[in-house]
């Protein structure tokens, strides 16, 4: 016993030593740089040999409140993060609810939903350009098939049709880690509640309204404010499919200020809209959670 | 206790669940359908998604082309690079932190959901100019550092709680028995941590091996882009002959993740990749 105690004490000097490889390059090249990068969003840094990192306050956001382009990309940030997320969570909370019934097939389901979260972001655009694609894409040669006349419709190219289609994109994309967690959700429902309301005489909704949906409340609410928080943040996905086109009908924040940063080396304007977008997300994530709360009380 | 369905409500589950199966699969099926059909099948005015006259050529043309055989190249150098990097690093914070540091735990937690929250574009730019005066700029290397630091926190995270897993019991017998602290490393912790270490690798190299936009930011020369980087661009500018090959080389880069999570498909149930993978 007394040997024990002694070791264990013996290894708390050492954790430090530990942990040091990992802590410094983390620090380093993330925290720091996260921290320097709000920081720029105050300064006039430019990219070029010397950069200034005199602050300039709030200069940039004056500018930004007067720039019509950086609001109506964030209208479209706010209309496909919404849209996509309450897709998610249908399209996703309809495939769990079906993986609890007893049906067949449930192994290919659940197989299959894993793929849109196993294709790496960037192949899931060329996946859907394919889909998409004017002339020989799927959709197109079916709704031909089927005596619709679309013509050569460019889906992704079509002031019309480009935001919607990207919207659907986004659904699927997101659809696999919404179904997975909602699954585990209504996996910790306890059967008895189920089984009282069911010999109480209650019919199947009245159950998911009055069990299922309020006991699924807090994994809701994570998985809703994460699928919100990537959606908003979201890059890979509509660069590949649309590069914000067309006339920057599906143009979201983050592809927004990386061309901002990138293409026109504005790093402190860009930084400025980063953190604006930090702000956007938490304050509507703090209105989605408190109305929350609100509801069950 | 449990109601028997009705015909109609068995009717209405199976139709749901099979529209949802079919939204699920079909872009995969029609890429995959695109990459065996000839040039002349890929342009035939009504589509078949099984092709009538499969061929591999598309595959062989995938491969013949320089830019995507030098770019899953340095894909491969990369994610492996990131996966052994990453374990190396991770491994001995991992065990420090499932044993003793309890206020780093929190930091590594906290930092996991934190540096969800943020844009991309907050952190791209000041490591831009940090990789810049390294002058790790336009290289691999300076990649590699990027995936590293990016996919630690969470590598950490899974690797300690399989360290936790194992009893600690185990590790005071040993050294009750005279074992040194290097010695209970070697010949108890760290072959019980094998599955963990394997899945934490794994993880790194699916995540650097998918990663787009770090590689967008960091990679200017054509000769060290990642395959992810030259598909994109080949979507891009391509005509339409050319997507047979294209959607042949998308499903060859798709494979490593796809065995990935079938390979981990009973972890996902537990919701602990969540979040971690997505780019």
């Amino acid at each position: 016993m007394a040997r024990t105690r002694v070791s264990v004490r013996q290894v708390q000097h050492s954790p430090m030593l530990f942990l040091l490889p990992a802590l410094v390059p983390v620090i380093a090249f993330s925290v720091l740089p996260l921290i320097e990068g709000i920081y720029l969003g105050f300064t006039d840094a430019k990219a070029g040999l010397i950069v200034d990192l005199a602050p300039n306050f709030l200069d940039n956001y004056v500018r930004l409140l007067s720039n019509d382009l950086f609001w109506q990309s964030f209208q479209i940030g706010i209309i496909w993060a919404v849209t996509t997320t309450l897709l998610q969570y249908v399209l996703g909370l309809s495939l769990a609810l079906l993986m609890e019934q007893r049906l067949h097939f449930l192994w290919l389901a659940r197989t299959l939903a894993l793929v849109p979260w196993a294709t790496p972001p960037v192949i899931v655009a060329i996946m859907w350009k394919l889909v998409y694609q004017p002339d020989i894409g799927l959709l197109n040669q079916s709704l031909r098939g089927v005596g619709i006349p679309v013509g050569e419709l460019n889906w992704l190219a079509d002031f019309n049709t480009a935001f919607p289609a990207v919207i659907v994109v986004g659904a699927w994309a997101g659809m696999a880690q919404t179904t997975v967690a909602l699954v585990a959700g209504l996996k910790g429902i306890p059967v008895e509640l189920h089984e009282a309301a069911a010999s109480d005489g209650a019919t199947a909704w009245q159950r998911f309204t009055h069990i299922t949906w309020p006991q699924l409340r807090p994994v809701t609410d994570a998985i809703v404010s994460l699928n919100f928080i990537w959606n908003f943040n979201s890059f890979g996905l509509v660069y590949v499919l649309t590069e914000g086109g067309p006339g920057g009908k599906t143009m979201v924040p983050a592809l927004f200020a990386y061309n901002e940063g990138f293409k026109y080396g504005h790093f402190g304007y860009a930084a400025a809209m980063g953190n604006v977008m930090v702000i956007v997300v938490l304050a509507l994530l703090y209105v989605y959670l408190r109305r929350g709360r609100r509801g069950v009380e | 206790m449990i109601h028997r369905r009705s015909p109609a409500a068995t009717v209405f589950q199976y139709t749901a669940l099979f529209a949802l199966m079919f939204f699920l699969a079909f872009p995969l099926l029609w890429m995959l359908s695109t990459s065996f059909k000839g040039p002349r099948e890929l342009v035939a005015l009504i589509p078949s998604l099984i092709p009538v006259n499969p061929t591999i050529d598309n595959y062989f043309t995938a491969f013949r082309e320089q830019d995507l055989v030098r770019s899953a190249t340095n894909s491969l150098q990369l994610s492996l690079g990131s996966a052994i990097l990453t374990v190396l690093v991770a491994l001995p914070a991992a065990y420090g932190l499932a044993r003793h540091a309890s206020v780093l735990r929190r930091f590594t937690m906290s930092w996991i959901l934190v540096s969800q929250i943020f844009p991309l574009i907050l952190i791209i730019i000041p490591l831009f100019l940090i990789l810049k005066t390294l002058h790790l700029l336009d290289s691999l290397s300076g990649l590699l550092v990027v995936y590293l630091v990016w996919s630690l926190p969470f590598t950490l995270w899974m690797l300690q709680s399989y360290v936790k897993a194992i009893p600690i019991e185990l590790e005071e017998a040993a050294s009750i028995d005279g074992a040194g602290r290097l010695r209970i490393l070697r010949s108890i912790v760290l072959p019980l941590l094998a599955p963990g270490l394997v899945v934490a690798a794994l993880f790194a190299f699916i995540s650097a091996w998918n990663e787009f936009f770090f590689a967008l930011v960091v990679l200017q020369s054509a000769e060290l882009y990642t395959l992810p980087l030259t598909l994109a661009r080949f979507i891009g500018s391509e005509g339409v002959v050319r997507l047979g090959p294209l959607a042949a080389a998308s499903f060859i880069a798709t494979l490593p993740s796809l065995v990935f999570f079938s390979f981990i498909q009973r972890h996902l149930r537990s919701g602990l990749l969540t979040g971690g993978v997505k780019g």
